[in-house]
């Protein structure tokens, strides 16, 4: 039940963070029963951003919804796109040609480090580090910039369509992501000199937020958040999409099942995203970035599920089509929402101090949560 | 265990479960007053052992609801989408979220923008809508003449 603000009968202290607060990155509520300092209750209220994105694209033909997902989670937009595009693909039964599929897996994996490096500034931030924000933003420019040329776009870039991608890549494309490859390993040490070594943000991490691997299954956490508790749960490996099969990479798991060790598998998914970056820069192949379908595009009657690994976890796409130019129903499975769903039981306990760090380790962004 | 064998499995366990064509998994109908106890048996039977709710959700059919569970094996990997049928006039449904815990949330989603109801849901209210909200969006017969923009 909601609770008042103010003091219950038991003398606990009920407040509110947030909408706006700094740490809840966006229009997150929470409210708090507190103990003096200790969590007893946390109470997401959500619903400050939803868009009811499922009813927009009721009404949208299947080529126009992928555009409103990237408005989903807005730093894996291409994860989202790519979703939306292999689903419909899966209905209409197209053949992608190689090009385009491989052009897809770098972006992809581009938006996975951006994506994680901007995480990795903020929770620096979160904990009152500033410096580290401006470091991993000199690195995730370069990559939105490399976007910017070739998608012509920063953020939403809408690249990746039903049957390939938009338009052919920039012929610098190549030549800008190697150095940008380059750039991120000579740089990534002062990542590990700058957060990970350091005693006060180890001591901050390490034991806090515990989330044992059968409650991570529970709660229907997936992504790093389930991957530090050492679920296998990385959707690339397990049913593989494009030609994830065919590259190396290992998946990150760690078994400390706190927020430490949350961080260190986004710290080592970095490395293994610049891994097939290196394997797929000089192996495009050549050929049509985009297969040839129809203008209007049809899928046929029955349900249809597609899921796709973005940097926050699983997302699922859910389409219903009763066979006409627009879906029926569409569900998105989005990560952060279960992710979230996870949160008052990792903090019940610990300190409010603690809340933010272990926040910060779930990576929420809320617009994929409202949707 | 392949779709077959999981067809054979559960038609051996409940045997009144009807199984539709279609999809690339195993989808059953199942009759809603038998939904807890199959829920517990899916979840606790060993060869099965779906601990894994990746999906809750709901469609609107115009004469009826299905609610949509898709179910998944960590262990087992295999996956499964059971349905249920729920009457217009008023969907009732028994909650699931002591079993799986992120049913907590989807089914206060469902309950927000479908007006399903969940049965023994420990806290069960509107979750993104405000609580005043009058109807339900995502249900085919929502009019809205302010904000709903007709294509």
């Amino acid at each position: 039940m909601i609770e008042e603000l103010g003091t219950t009968s038991e003398g606990y202290m009920v407040i509110n963070i947030g909408p706006q607060h700094p740490a809840t990155h966006g229009v997150l509520r929470l409210v708090m029963t507190l103990d003096g300092e200790t969590i007893i209750k946390t109470e997401p209220h959500l619903g400050y951003i939803h868009r009811s994105i499922e009813k927009m694209c009721e009404s949208l033909s299947y080529r126009q919804f992928v555009y409103v997902t990237s408005r989903m989670d807005y730093l894996s937009s291409h994860m989202n796109n790519h979703g939306c595009s292999l689903v419909v693909e899966k209905g209409l039964q197209v053949e992608v040609p190689e090009r385009a599929q491989v052009i897809r897996v770098l972006m992809d994996e581009l938006t996975r480090v951006a994506s994680h490096e901007l995480w990795w500034g903020a929770m620096a931030m979160d904990l009152g580090a500033f410096t580290p924000f401006f470091h991993s933003f000199r690195e995730r420019e370069t990559i939105t910039d490399i976007m910017e040329e070739t998608c012509g776009a920063r953020l939403t870039m809408n690249y990746i369509c039903p049957g390939g991608v938009m338009a052919d890549l920039h012929p610098d494309f190549q030549k800008r992501v190697k150095k940008f490859v380059a750039l991120f390993k000579s740089k990534f040490h002062e990542y590990n000199e700058l957060v990970t070594g350091n005693i006060i943000f180890q001591n901050r991490m390490k034991g806090v937020g515990i989330l044992s691997a059968e409650n991570a299954i529970s709660y229907g956490c997936t992504g790093p958040v389930a991957r530090g508790s050492g679920v296998s749960s990385d959707i690339r490996k397990l049913y593989p999409y494009e030609v994830y099969n065919k590259l190396q990479f290992d998946e990150v798991l760690e078994t400390g099942c706190d927020s430490f060790a949350r961080y260190m598998v986004r710290i080592n998914e970095m490395l293994q995203s610049i891994k097939i970056i290196e394997q797929l820069i000089d192996q495009i192949p050549e050929g049509e970035f985009q297969a040839k379908t129809k203008a209007v595009l049809k899928l046929p009657k029955g349900e249809f599920y597609q899921r796709v690994e973005t940097a926050r976890g699983e997302l699922g796409i859910y389409i219903v089509s009763e066979g006409g130019t627009t879906p029926y129903r569409i569900k998105f499975r989005s990560p952060g929402f279960s992710n979230l769903s996870a949160l008052p039981h990792l903090v019940k306990g610990s300190k409010i101090g603690d809340l933010v760090a272990t926040m910060g380790t779930l990576d929420l962004v809320i617009p994929d949560i409202d949707r | 265990m392949n779709n077959e064998d999981l067809k054979n499995k559960i038609t051996e366990l409940f045997p009144t479960a009807t199984f539709e064509e279609g999809g690339e998994w195993v989808n059953i109908f199942i009759d809603p007053a038998q939904w807890k106890t199959i829920a517990e048996r899916l979840r606790t039977t060993n060869e099965l052992a779906f601990d894994y709710l990746f999906c809750l959700t709901c469609v609107d059919w115009k004469t009826h609801f299905t609610m949509v569970y898709h179910l998944s094996s960590t262990i087992h990997r295999h996956a499964l989408v059971l349905k249920i049928k729920l009457e217009r006039s008023n969907p009732e449904v028994e909650t699931v979220c002591d079993l799986w815990r992120t049913a907590e949330l989807h089914e206060r989603e469902v309950y927000d923008l479908f007006g399903v109801t969940f049965l023994n849901h420990p806290d069960l209210r509107r979750l993104f809508l405000t609580d005043d909200f009058i109807g339900y969006p995502l249900r085919k017969d929502f009019e809205d003449p302010i904000n709903m923009i007709k294509l």
